[in-house]
């Protein structure tokens, strides 16, 4: 590792804490932007006058808008996320059990996504223009065309309900096996598998197409290299850059993207946690998921670019 | 089964080779065109045959049939490729495969873009040796140094744990001459091996795939425009012309007697007489004392260069790539603003930057490029994009107009039906002609010529120079007139600036920067320019002073 991209790395990850710090400010503005505040939330319709001033008073509501955003700053800095309105819970507490269910499930879609996305990326340039290319490519978008519920819903018709194969509803708790885990997240994970399918499959493909006009790739092919050797040993790792930002941007989505599917399956993870606050008007756990959301998207995006800057030889290997 | 086919000592024999390919052009069906008629060579073992041609006489494709490949849907319909005594049309995918990489090699163009980015040169270079099974990894890197150290690469041991971006052009060529040799072919396809390289490091590379050719007593077939390159390392010539072969002969006989018009053509196209104008007592454009360097870098790419131009002259700037050629055009049109030094124009400093300059100082100097295809907007007519200048600089319109791109249609020997036509319906020369006329509609003092004839075939570039001459003698305009080859110089230009690493090392009056006595640097370039004479390129490394900067 030489000081070039020590540099570079660094830069990337000074702007991702720089955004970080926008996306807290502007999450806290439009949760002030809404009408009303937390002490009528709390207080509801019984509320009169006084019984609101005072617990303004008590929540600090009368201070400034820039000192509350720097209480709650600190208080997320040091881990403590605040306290749920509607529950009085600790948001931290609860919400470390959500993040490890959606991180499970999130993984275990990735493990079997990621990796099947490039080999038929790579199928497909390998049989390009021919029927093999053309029926990977028509399976992936109609996948992803289809919206999320409606592959879900049709997973749980057949697996659940018709054969029963899988259980339709993924509940999961603390101390489950790992192998009944499984079996619950299976229906998930495998809608979560064929909504971001396609995206990867198809840059995938279009990154390799695009270095397949290489003059590299035709020495590759003088040599008597099998069509998809060229493409796995001299294409594939000059393309790797494009197909990184899309597999992480797509990471991220079954992080953050999961809202939907986790409701269908009332799976308890970030994105049900998320939806029944919201119709709560929890503004504390809106704001908290919001950032951790958008923590895991800077930081996976950070990843991906860092991840470009290493691929990269002439970068990695200065003269 | 087809050994009967086979003459003794015969690696290749190539019969009545048809090679097509499917055109679309645009707007019309999609049609056959036969790039390749009929053409048939053999070649023993251990000889080389130069196949000389311009762009679209079919060399390259030739060339690579040897390999059964066609590159970009390109068929071979026709004859019969018979190699090592088999024809290797019959074999089929596999028998290819087998084929490439272990009998029949290739050599490409640009070696820079035809290395792996993504791999170290070693494993590149014994790739298609461990494919094949011909030796074990070890045998096969030993190989491959033993190659480096023949193709006087400088650290043979430790150059191939490098990348190709950390490797010189012209060292990045010998490697990939040492990656053909390392699987022990019985024929080498050499396609332009030293075009893209400067005429010094050219004269290197050179000698080194000759003394390789030599000692592994390798076939091969060197495909070149270039016949005084080709007359250098070859036994036997072949001259074709839009796929069809004109005239096959020995080496001497080609260059010495030829009994064709076109390669007589070929052989004598390099001289235009241009009797040198005497500078003028005022030049219009003075550059004095110029350091530029890019970004902050602390590398200056100009250093203290100091150049006047004369009304109605040419100044040549000549060096090899990374001597600060354009960068001094760059310098002088403001698209690079210089660190120190001015530019003078009519007696009047000229602004530094682009952005300060009026309009009437940007429309006395314009510039005409290397690839004029990508110079010009693809989605624009020839007559909009001549016209474009006399909108923006005199605010004709209209039928005054189209009137005067008629004119300067004419005047580079275009007609008027021209107008209505594409970028993409013309020839390389005909677009670079378009080029000139955009840059004489703004009727400038000075047009900068970067590399104009670089890029095009010897007697289309021939033309050009004639037609810049003529355009000069009507216009009275200047030329700055970048090049890279001496020859290109010698016709065209009235004094000359010889530059080296940022620096100019010589500068005069054509006539005396061409007289001995010579700096070691001019020397160098004025000796590396290949002569169409057998036993010129031993001559010249024989006789060199100084090594090139490209090692």
């Amino acid at each position: 590792m030489s000081s070039p991209i020590l540099k570079l790395i660094a830069q990337r990850v000074a702007l991702g804490i720089l955004l970080l710090l926008a996306v807290s400010v502007l999450i806290f503005a439009g949760t002030q932007i809404l009408p009303g505040d937390v002490a009528q939330a709390i207080l509801g319709q019984s509320a009169t006058p006084e019984s609101l001033a005072n617990l303004r008073e008590q929540l600090g509501l009368n201070e400034p808008a820039y000192i509350r955003y720097f209480h709650w700053l600190g208080g997320v800095v040091t881990g403590d996320l605040g306290t749920a309105m509607s529950s009085g819970q600790d948001i931290a507490t609860s919400i470390k059990g959500r993040l490890w269910n959606t991180l499970f499930l999130a993984f275990w879609a990735a493990i079997v996504a990621v990796p099947l996305a490039i080999i038929l990326g790579l199928i497909a340039v390998r049989y390009r223009n021919g029927w093999v290319d053309k029926l990977i490519s028509g399976l992936a978008l109609a996948s992803t065309s289809f919206p999320e519920f409606f592959i879900g819903y049709v997973l749980v018709y057949f697996f659940a309900v018709k054969w029963q194969i899988f259980p339709g509803i993924s509940t999961v708790y603390d101390g489950m096996p790992f192998g009944e885990r499984m079996q619950a997240i299976t229906l998930p994970a495998t809608a979560l598998t064929l909504v971001v399918l396609a995206h990867m499959m198809r840059m995938t493909r279009a990154a390799i197409l695009n270095v397949m006009q290489s003059a590299y790739v035709e020495t590759a092919e003088l040599k008597g290299l099998s069509a998809f050797n060229v493409i796995r040993k001299h294409a594939f790792p000059n393309a790797i850059a494009p197909i990184i930002n899309v597999v992480m941007l797509n990471l991220a989505y079954l992080i953050v993207g999961v809202v939907v599917v986790e409701v269908i399956f009332v799976y308890p993870g970030m994105g049900q946690y998320l939806v029944d606050h919201v119709t709560k008007r929890d503004v504390p756990v809106v704001q908290a998921v919001g950032l951790i959301f958008a923590a895991v998207y800077i930081s996976l995006n950070i990843i991906a670019d860092i991840a470009a800057i290493v691929a990269n030889p002439r970068l990695r290997h200065p003269k | 089964m087809a050994e009967s086919k086979a003459k003794p000592g015969v690696l290749l024999d190539i019969r009545n080779l048809r090679i097509e390919a499917t055109v679309f052009p645009p707007g019309e069906p999609p049609k056959n065109i036969v790039l390749v008629h009929d053409v048939s060579l053999t070649l023993e073992k251990g000889k080389v045959l130069g196949l000389i041609g311009e762009s679209g006489a079919g060399k390259s494709t030739i060339g690579l049939s040897s390999m059964g490949y066609g590159r970009g849907g390109v068929r071979i319909t026709g004859g019969e490729v018979i190699l090592n005594g088999r024809d290797i049309l019959k074999g089929g995918k596999d028998g290819f495969r087998k084929l490439r990489g272990r009998e029949v090699c290739y050599v490409a163009q640009s070696a820079a873009a035809a290395f792996n980015p993504a791999h170290r040169l070693m494993d590149q270079v014994v790739e298609a040796t461990l494919l094949h099974g011909t030796a074990t990894r070890a045998e096969a890197e030993k190989r491959a140094v033993a190659l480096f150290r023949k193709l006087s690469l400088p650290n043979p041991e430790t150059i191939g744990e490098r990348f190709p971006h950390q490797v010189s052009g012209g060292q990045l060529q010998r490697v990939m001459t040492a990656m053909a040799l390392c699987s022990e072919p019985d024929l080498i396809v050499f396609d332009e091996p030293t075009t893209a390289l400067d005429v010094t490091t050219q004269i290197d590379v050179l000698a080194a795939i000759k003394d390789a050719i030599r000692d592994t007593h390798v076939a091969a077939l060197y495909i070149t425009h270039d016949l005084a390159v080709v007359a250098q390392v070859s036994d036997e010539i072949m001259v074709l012309r839009h796929g069809r072969l004109v005239e096959w002969g020995g080496t001497r006989q080609i260059i010495k007697e030829p009994r064709q018009e076109y390669t007589n053509a070929l052989v004598s196209v390099h001289e235009i007489e241009h009797a040198e104008q005497k500078p003028g007592t005022t030049p219009f454009l003075s550059v004095k004392n110029v350091t530029a360097a890019y970004g902050r870098s602390h590398i200056k790419v100009l250093k203290n260069v100091s150049v006047d131009i004369y009304p109605g002259q040419t100044l040549a700037v000549v060096g090899e790539s990374g001597s600060g050629k354009s960068t001094l055009a760059r310098a002088i049109t403001g698209l690079l603003p210089p660190e120190e030094g001015t530019v003078t124009f009519d007696g009047r400093p000229l602004a530094n930057r682009l952005a300060d300059r009026p309009k009437e100082d940007l429309r006395q100097l314009q510039m005409i490029y290397q690839m004029a295809d990508v110079a010009m907007n693809p989605r624009q007519t020839v007559g909009t994009i001549i016209g474009r200048p006399l909108e923006f600089y005199f605010g004709i319109r209209g039928r005054e107009r189209d009137r005067r791109v008629a004119e300067l249609l004419d005047k580079i020997e275009m007609g008027k039906g021209f107008s209505d036509r594409y970028p993409a319906e013309l020839s390389g020369g005909q677009k670079q002609r378009v080029c000139i006329a955009r840059s004489l509609a703004a009727k400038p003092k000075l047009i900068i010529c970067d590399e104009v004839t670089s890029a095009l075939d010897p007697l289309v570039a021939h033309g050009i120079l004639e037609l810049l001459l003529e355009l000069q003698k009507e216009e009275n305009v200047a030329y700055l007139f970048i090049t890279h080859d001496l020859a290109t110089v010698k016709s065209i230009a009235d004094s000359i600036a010889v530059m080296y690493r940022g620096e100019v090392v010589r500068y005069g009056p054509k006539s005396k920067v061409l007289a001995p006595p010579f700096d070691a640097y001019t020397d160098l370039l004025l000796s590396s320019v290949p002569e169409m004479e057998i036993g010129w390129l031993e001559k010249a490394i024989k006789g060199r002073r100084m090594a090139s900067a490209g090692n």
